[in-house]
């Protein structure tokens, strides 16, 4: 639908109105196009939730449209709650990102907290159980004085719910930029597990099927939160505290269990959780996937408060709620599931087949609408764009170590900042074992978790690096695919799918609009180079404070399947005398680095540039060397900081130092960020040398692993003394 | 051995604790839902971790009032083996099996590590396959597991040497650094870790195993 000829006069309260939902004039246009008359409040609120940025990704679905979502592996793309893919024996996986930014700004804990309650939903919706939690977290300067307890709070709040409801929290990011000072970004993932042949979609099917409500009563909490999302922040955020949800944890566990338990039984035509817009959009959604009417008698649902509108039902964002469609004479056997997990249940309608959504209230019909305009055919916009200039390409041979200083002293330098210190303050408030099935958690490459019952394992992560993505939005849609790439290879996994979870600033500005359309640029040429479609994905858009855009964040979540969990690779050095090479090219790429930022003080320069072939040929013998067994005793991706970063971490988690005799002894070489890298270890460095070079990939030895410092070029450090320095940063920090 | 796992609204290790029972036993345990009133023949009873009810009013507090209780204190008096994991250990607590209570951790936060505990007690049914003294690794994940007990309490418990473990590096500021201990009978185990966590190759760990292999051979 266009906004052509849509122009209105409104009068002075109608205005108020379209101001506070976030809807634009020339919408409510089309909405009286579309009703053929004014609409009731109900009406006003069930269309401007429908049609808000969130819901109807009014901004981005043209791009969206653009990715590659298919595979052989690929069994539901985008466009349901979550992407599923096929893990061979009759096994799929279902995961999805989302964020919860404006929530977890204005009340953090809550809002993060129901952020994991969402996502959760949006997977055991699809009839799998959730295997495991990620989560990819920005906040702002550390010198901001809102920062620690944002941290505090949103950190709280994932454990809080994620620790209940048991699914183990694996894996994750955390970055610091002052963009996010007023508007910081929580992206939390879920990977579930489920049978091939049972996947429930929210498709409604059957005229005359019962509609069922199950979960939390509604209340008064989360009203307008779609539309709040989809609006920027002013100086008042909190202000808006009331639109945030309040979440249950020990409902939704109950709820996980109830679902699954009717899942396995013959009942369910169609299922469909209440997030974003309530009420509102699970009922507009089933009916417009099974092309049908719905009817709802709002009397019937469960309330929490008393006098409440149908507007307040319709939009009530009240956590731990289901839709479902019954297959009839199954109510019963439905019931009784509800009734033994102690969860409300009621008949609140039914399918029609009108094509309109049409509720009651007390007798009367508050919403007649028909439901096409509200999802299929809502409004469209192709936004104007323009590309970020380019960068140029920094020499890193203008930014040598400083005077006084040497690699080693830099490196304990870096260890200590915010970006590159020890997150193991947060992540040992996450429960990573719950479920017996975590093979290796935070801290690593990217997560294991063994498929139950079974010797598979997927391996699972989240990556972006938002500084490379505003300098360079193609590059930075690039590389946060392949860095996701990367870390699932590096753990011997063969990485099978992504979700995305886009998060940008004000679409209407041209600048903006042009970094989204070259994040989905970039994400669409890595994920076709690599086969590694994208099956599920979120926008948030509008992140910005008085005008102040965040650095873009594409932020991607891989999924991998490795066909043995005993062979999962680490990190850590294992013993002395092993020989420790970099595999991949490293031209010394210094321009956006972290070297330059922490020791120069300059976000400056192009992003390194990405080469997919050598991504993927990289990727696919360093994962085939770990599964074959023996020759990779350790491996580790090279990211933020570069080389001589990957190879600390390495020696601090395994507590073996090492001897570092590589001929480049340059800043660039040790500091620079250049992509397609990987840090491994081997006892029969021969072996090794001849497999790289059958493979045509560059290889070079850079020491030797043994003792309890990082020695190179007649000077050292002690483990101990920088793992203090990486351990403790957060910590103090957090201390105040 | 016959085994049973209870589940309660909430519980969450349920599974985690009846694979560790399988992998010990060969056999899968009974699962008992909280509202039953009466139990199989038994010789283990397994509260697992989790957050029975949410956690609401305090840990533990709602479960230990759940109708399977009864049957379990019955059980426990006669002799029967009962193992609180965690949420296990809160419930035994709450429910008078156990002395004691169990406060929020010392930080005030939810911690979630590997913590290293000495074997103290190696006499009872849960503990005789380690070796007195031993250290051993087995994670801990609670908010609330800062064990607190009248001094006369502390003092009996230590005195008839009932502490099964204790922590070497103390996550939560329980008194005496109490990990686990045992009831006066030897017969009802409370502890924080988790050993189900620890109890294959693909942990990383199998410490945990020792404890429900102790309990096969105890029980046969």
């Amino acid at each position: 639908m266009t906004m052509e000829n849509a122009s209105v006069t409104m009068s002075p309260e109608i205005q108020k109105l379209v101001a506070e939902h976030n809807m634009k004039p020339e919408e409510y246009g089309v909405l009286l196009k579309v009703l053929g008359r004014e609409p009731t409040e109900a009406e006003f609120g069930v269309v401007a939730a429908m049609w808000s940025e969130h819901c109807s990704y009014k901004s981005t679905r043209i791009w969206l449209k653009t990715l590659p979502t298919k595979g052989p592996q690929v069994l539901i793309g985008p466009g349901e709650n979550a992407g599923v893919i096929d893990i061979g024996d009759g096994q799929a996986a279902v995961f999805k990102m989302e964020s919860h930014n404006h929530p977890s700004y204005i009340e953090p804990y809550q809002g993060a907290a129901t952020g994991v309650g969402g996502i959760l939903r949006d997977v055991f919706t699809m009839g799998a159980r959730p295997i495991a939690n990620l989560n990819a977290l920005r906040f702002g300067d550390v010198s901001h004085p809102k920062t620690r307890s944002l941290i505090a709070g949103v950190v709280a709040g994932i454990g809080g719910y994620g620790n209940c409801v048991g699914v183990p929290t694996v894996g994750g990011e955390t970055n610091f930029h002052a963009s996010y000072n007023g508007n910081n970004l929580v992206n939390a993932m879920t990977v579930g597990l489920a049978d091939a042949n049972r996947i429930f979609t929210s498709q409604a099917t059957g005229v005359g099927n019962a509609v069922v409500y199950v979960g939390s009563k509604t209340g008064r909490d989360g009203i307008k939160g779609a539309t709040m999302a989809s609006g920027e922040f002013n100086a008042d955020a909190e202000s808006q505290r009331p639109t945030v949800q309040v979440g249950d944890p020990f409902t939704e566990k109950l709820l996980i269990e109830a679902c699954l338990e009717l899942m396995q039984t013959e009942a369910v035509v169609a299922i469909q959780d209440m997030g974003a817009a309530g009420l509102t959009s699970s009922a507009v959604e089933m009916a417009s996937k099974g092309q049908l009417g719905i009817e709802l008698d709002l009397d019937k649902v469960p309330l929490r408060e008393t006098g409440m509108s149908a507007y307040e039902i319709m939009l009530s964002e009240s956590q731990e709620r289901m839709l479902f469609v019954l297959k009839p004479g199954h109510e019963q056997e439905a019931e009784a599931i509800f009734k033994k997990w102690e969860l409300d249940y009621a008949v609140i309608g039914k399918l029609t087949d009108t094509g309109r959504i049409v509720c009651l209230r007390h007798g009367k019909v508050e919403v007649d609408i028909e439901v096409d305009p509200l999802v299929e055919n809502s409004p469209v916009y192709d936004r104007p764009h323009v590309a970020t200039p380019a960068k140029p390409v920094l020499d890193a041979a203008t930014f040598a170590v400083p005077d006084g200083e040497t690699l080693l002293t830099v490196l304990k330098t870096m260890l200590g900042t915010p970006d590159l210190c020890s997150r193991r303050w947060i992540w040992e408030q996450y429960d990573c074992h719950v479920g017996h099935n975590t093979a290796q958690a935070s801290g690593g490459d990217a997560a294991v978790v063994r498929v139950d019952g079974t010797q598979k394992a997927l391996a699972m992560c989240i990556d972006c690096t938002p500084r490379y993505c505003v300098a360079d939005p193609v590059m930075g849609g690039k590389q946060a695919v392949v860095e996701t790439y990367r870390n699932i290879c590096a753990v011997g996994a063969k990485p099978l799918a992504v979700t995305d979870n886009m998060n940008f600033g004000n679409p209407e500005k041209p600048e903006i609009m042009g970094q989204f359309v070259g994040a989905c640029e970039g994400m669409k040429e890595a994920c076709i180079a690599i086969d590694y479609p994208i099956v599920s994905g979120n926008c948030s858009l509008y992140n910005e404070t008085n005008g102040q855009p965040i650095l873009p964040v594409p932020a991607i979540g891989g999924v991998g399947l490795m066909p043995d969990v005993a062979k999962a690779m680490t990190i850590a050095f294992k013993g002395e005398g092993e020989t420790i090479f970099v595999l991949g090219e490293s031209k010394g790429h210094i321009g956006q680095s972290l070297y330059l930022r922490e020791i120069f003080g300059k976000e400056e320069g192009a992003p390194p540039p990405v080469n997919l072939t050598a991504e993927r040929r990289h990727g696919k013998f360093v994962r085939e060397l770990i599964q074959q067994g023996g020759l990779i005793t350790a491996c580790h991706d090279v990211s933020d900081g570069g080389l001589l970063i990957a190879v600390a971490e390495m020696a601090m988690v395994g507590d073996v130092g090492c001897k570092l005799e590589a001929p480049a002894t340059d800043a660039g070489f040790w500091y620079g960020e250049d992509q397609a890298r990987y840090v491994v270890t081997t006892r029969d460095p021969d072996a090794f040398i001849a497999k790289a070079e059958a493979a045509g990939i560059p290889c070079l030895i850079l020491g030797l692993t043994g003792g309890d410092k990082i020695q190179m070029g007649g000077e050292a450090v002690e483990l101990n003394w920088i793992r203090e320095i990486h351990e403790s940063w957060l910590p103090d920090y957090m201390e105040g | 051995m016959k085994a049973a796992v209870v589940v309660f609204p909430g519980s969450n290790c349920d599974r985690d604790a009846a694979r560790a029972l399988e992998l010990a036993t060969g056999h899968k345990p009974h699962m008992i839902w909280h509202a039953d009133t009466e139990l199989p023949d038994l010789d283990l009873i397994l509260l697992p971790g989790g957050f029975s009810y949410g956690d609401y009013l305090r840990t533990g507090a709602m479960a230990a009032h759940s109708p399977v209780m009864r049957e379990v204190v019955a059980r426990a008096a006669k002799g029967v083996r009962v193992l609180g994991i965690c949420n296990g250990f809160q419930i035994l607590c709450e429910s008078g099996l156990l002395p004691g209570v169990l406060l929020r951790n010392i930080g005030l936060k939810f911690v979630c590590r590997s913590v290293r505990l000495k074997v103290e007690n190696t006499k009872t049914d849960f503990t005789r396959g380690f070796t007195e003294g031993q250290t051993v690794s087995i994670p801990v994940a609670h908010g609330e597991g800062n064990y607190f007990a009248e001094p006369d309490t502390i003092k009996k418990i230590e005195d008839n040497g009932r502490v099964a473990f204790r922590y070497l590096d103390n996550p939560n500021g329980s008194m005496n650094d109490i990990a686990g201990f045992v009831n006066e009978a030897g017969n009802v185990l409370g502890m924080m870790p988790h050993p189900e966590r620890v109890n294959e190759p693909v942990h990383g760990c199998t410490d945990g195993a020792v404890l429900f292999k102790s309990l096969v051979e105890a029980i046969g």
